[in-house]
């Protein structure tokens, strides 16, 4: 039988501490006070303490490494609920992108010697994949030039997300030569303070950190090379999906935020004397996007359950993380841009936090792949 | 799983790979469905023995106390019933309005006798029931129905008329909305009655549609009589049975949305969507137009998406029957099937243009048939703007314009 779309009572409990937690320590303000002071790390380093202390940085970590094995589904519970106050943390970057690549890719040594070291909050890492202005991991063109010790990385990458404050950065090249062949993939874990390696920040939109990177022969030991040998793209693939699924859990947070702002104000916001709530025009659009939402959250919770379960194979979950990416990516735009418009004036005032969700949803869009590149993928993927 | 479980699973599937005829587990022609009634046509005669079979154990209506006939499964059997069905891709035995329409509501606010007059009957297919809702005057404003039934000696003499009843030209009996109060504001003066369609002064006749078809019809009622006793629920409460009902019937209707494909369809199947654009525009593996091959993308995921709300929205309200979600899943499905329908006439250029004769196979002259069927999907049980209106407040909780203003009048 198919596996239950409901949530355990335990899922619940844990999503609702998330929930409290975020409201109270982490609320919105938080994130204008980090924008508005140029905070130099981008994030709350005491409240990233407090957040490991709830487990947060181990949720998907087997307990064999120190984690709590509350599964994908777990940590996509949480992200659901920073996603509601757009908390900036290293959730993303460290656990989602950093830990993952490590568990997925990573050799057991590898595995025993980072991970601990992650869920205890001692280690910040950022993955540095993409190379353009777009999410393409088929183009990689940095290399890996075998050397005495291991290697030497040269190239460039772009959008590393928190690339200024990671302590490891865990860079994709191909292979220039070597036994695993020219072309072939590597993540090699570097050093931030690695000699040749240069690091500018760049502020995003949503007021998040990202980071451009050149390399030039950046020397890194052989040991440092994740799985210690060649990954497949299918296994970076892997990797990939796991974290657009979480993705689309933090993105699917902060939709249902919009989106219960917006009804609040319909509801509040008088016009010709009656609340503009009571206007056709805008009802319908209100119900439209409460469908769009109400397939999100089935979709995701699928996707986030087929992660965690041991029969679904790679298709299975490339094609649900697609499909999540795509109509997550789709609904956030619908949603934030009808927040926009519904509030009037006021949601163009920098005063009201309904714009932040505006600019949360295009960066979001964008990472990982947007809408057109996942319909795409998932089009190849069912063969047409 | 329970052992319990387990062994009702082995038991149902030995049972229906005993007794489900091998051409009953095929893909099912239109012509092939099975309506019941008394004058039942059974194209294949696999068909009857199929119903007979089913009907015999309550299985065509699973979940209905036994005593009415059903089959008497709590929820979690329905379900793996319904799971060894569809293993086998074995066709339902009945299609109905009684089970998926009147039975739920009879069940819900029916008389003992009401119940055991019409659920037995409905699970074996002998009666075929229509419904009496929309009239000439009353589509989305429903409530404003005028065709009135008055009390004399007993009976309720019933006069007036309604349109675009299904199949009321091949139907045994009808579910009628009629005004029993004229005084009563609109929602308070309307009662659920059941009345034989062979009664003296019913007439039908056929309405033909855009599509060539003539599935609805306009029906009369000249002083027709109607035992006092076939009332449902309260007189002058039939208002609250008509809108259950509807819930009932926009779950039935949200169906249409699922025949893009269940979730995470496989596209194994030769008549979805993409293997159907596949045959006349694919090239190398894949469709040969993207802007094409991209919407065909996004209607599949959100048909994907659209199947496992149906299947969560099913176990959130697990006993509780169907709930206001039911608008949203009607919206939606109608919804898809009209893209669904678009798609395949776009992807299938002018083949799926004709309409008759030479130079078409049959499934190239039903796609202009069902395109434009389809457009009925977001007009019949509701139209997608009185769906939108239902979410907006009851899901919702928007305030009403119409409640403000007359409040300030």
């Amino acid at each position: 039988m198919a596996a239950s779309m409901l949530l355990s009572e335990e899922q619940q409990l844990l999503r609702e501490s998330a929930r409290g937690f975020c409201r109270e320590q982490a609320p919105i303000s938080l994130h204008r006070k980090l924008r508005d002071s140029r905070d130099p790390d981008g994030f709350d380093r005491d409240l990233w303490r407090r957040m490991v202390d709830l487990g947060w940085s181990g949720m998907a970590v087997p307990e064999e490494f120190g984690g709590y094995g509350f599964g994908h589904l777990g940590l996509g519970l949480v992200l659901q609920e920073t996603g509601r106050t757009l908390v900036d943390s290293p959730l993303i970057a460290t656990v989602l992108l950093g830990a993952n690549a490590i568990l997925e890719l990573g050799s057991d040594r590898q595995k025993a010697e980072l991970l601990p070291r992650v869920v205890a909050g001692e280690l910040l890492l950022a993955l540095a994949l993409d190379e353009g202005a777009l999410h393409d991991p088929a183009r990689i063109e940095a290399t890996a030039f075998a050397s005495e010790n291991g290697y030497a990385l040269n190239g460039a990458k772009t959008f590393v997300l928190d690339g200024h404050v990671a302590d490891r950065i865990i860079v994709v090249a191909r292979d220039n030569d070597g036994s695993n062949g020219a072309g072939a993939l590597g993540l090699f874990l570097i050093d931030a303070a690695a000699p040749g390696l240069e690091i500018t920040r760049t502020i995003m939109v949503d007021g998040r950190n990202s980071a451009n990177l050149h390399l030039s022969n950046v020397q890194v030991s052989a040991d440092r090379r994740l799985g210690e040998s060649a990954t497949s793209p299918a296994d970076l693939d892997r990797m990939l999906d796991i974290a657009r699924v979480g993705l689309a859990a933090e993105m699917l947070g902060s939709i249902e935020e919009v989106f219960e702002r917006t009804l609040d104000y319909l509801r509040q916001r008088e016009q010709f004397g009656v609340p503009i709530g009571a206007f056709q025009a805008l009802q319908h659009r209100a119900a439209e996007m409460y469908s769009e939402i109400e397939l999100s959250k089935s979709l995701l919770r699928t996707a986030l359950a087929a992660l965690d379960d041991p029969v679904s194979d790679h298709r299975r979950i490339a094609k649900l993380a697609s499909a999540a990416k795509a109509k997550l990516s789709e609904v956030f735009f619908l949603v934030s841009n009808e927040g926009i418009q519904m509030h009037g004036g006021i949601g163009m005032t920098d005063e009201f936090d309904i714009g932040f969700f505006l600019k949360r949803a295009r960066v979001a869009q964008q990472f990982l792949g947007d809408a057109g590149f996942h319909r795409d993928r998932y089009a190849a993927l069912h063969c047409f | 799983m329970s052992g319990e479980f387990k062994q009702f699973r082995l038991e149902t599937r030995d049972w229906l790979e005993r007794n489900c005829p091998a051409s009953m587990r095929a893909p099912m022609p239109p012509e092939e469905v099975v309506w019941g009634g008394r004058d039942a046509e059974f194209v294949n005669p696999d068909s009857k023995l199929w119903l007979e079979r089913m009907a015999a154990r309550g299985w065509t209506c699973p979940t209905w106390p036994a005593e009415f006939g059903g089959g008497g499964l709590n929820p979690a059997q329905a379900g793996i019933l319904a799971e060894e069905l569809a293993r086998i891709d074995a066709r339902p035995p009945l299609t109905s309005f009684g089970i998926s329409m009147l039975g739920p509501v009879l069940l819900e606010y029916g008389t003992l006798e009401q119940k055991l007059e019409h659920l037995p009957k409905i699970v074996r297919g002998e009666i075929r029931w229509c419904q009496g809702y929309s009239e000439p005057g009353s589509g989305s404003d429903l409530a404003s129905l005028n065709t009135r039934a008055d009390l004399q000696d007993g009976y309720y003499l019933i006069n007036g008329s309604k349109v675009w009843t299904s199949y009321a030209d091949k139907a045994d009996w009808i579910f009628c909305l009629v005004r029993t109060d004229f005084e009563a504001p609109k929602h308070q003066g309307i009662s659920f009655v059941l009345f034989d369609m062979a009664s003296e002064g019913v007439s039908t006749r056929p309405i033909k549609l855009i599509s060539g078809s003539s599935p609805f019809c306009e029906t009369f009622f000249d002083n027709v009589k109607a035992p006092a006793a076939n009332i449902v629920g309260r007189l002058n409460d039939g208002w609250t049975i008509a809108k259950r009902l509807l819930q009932h019937e926009r779950t039935m209707i949200s169906g249409f949305g699922l025949a893009g494909g269940q979730a995470e369809g496989g596209g194994a199947s030769e008549t979805t969507l993409e293997s159907i654009a596949m045959r006349y525009r694919g090239d190398k593996g894949r469709l040969s137009n993207p802007v094409l091959r991209d919407r065909i993308a996004q209607f599949k995921i959100d048909s994907e998406a659209f199947a496992l709300t149906s299947r969560r929205s099913a176990e959130e309200s697990t006993g509780g029957g169907p709930n206001h979600i039911s608008s949203m899943l009607k919206y939606y499905g109608c919804e898809l099937n009209k893209r669904r329908c678009e798609l395949l006439l776009e992807a299938a250029g002018n083949r799926a243009l004709g309409w008759e004769g030479e130079g078409f196979d049959e499934e190239e002259l039903s796609l202009a048939r069902e395109w434009l069927r389809s457009k009925a999907n977001s007009i019949e049980g509701g139209t997608a703007e009185i769906q939108l209106n239902v979410i907006a407040r009851r899901v919702l909780d928007l305030p009403d314009l119409t409640g403000i203003l007359r409040g300030k009048r």
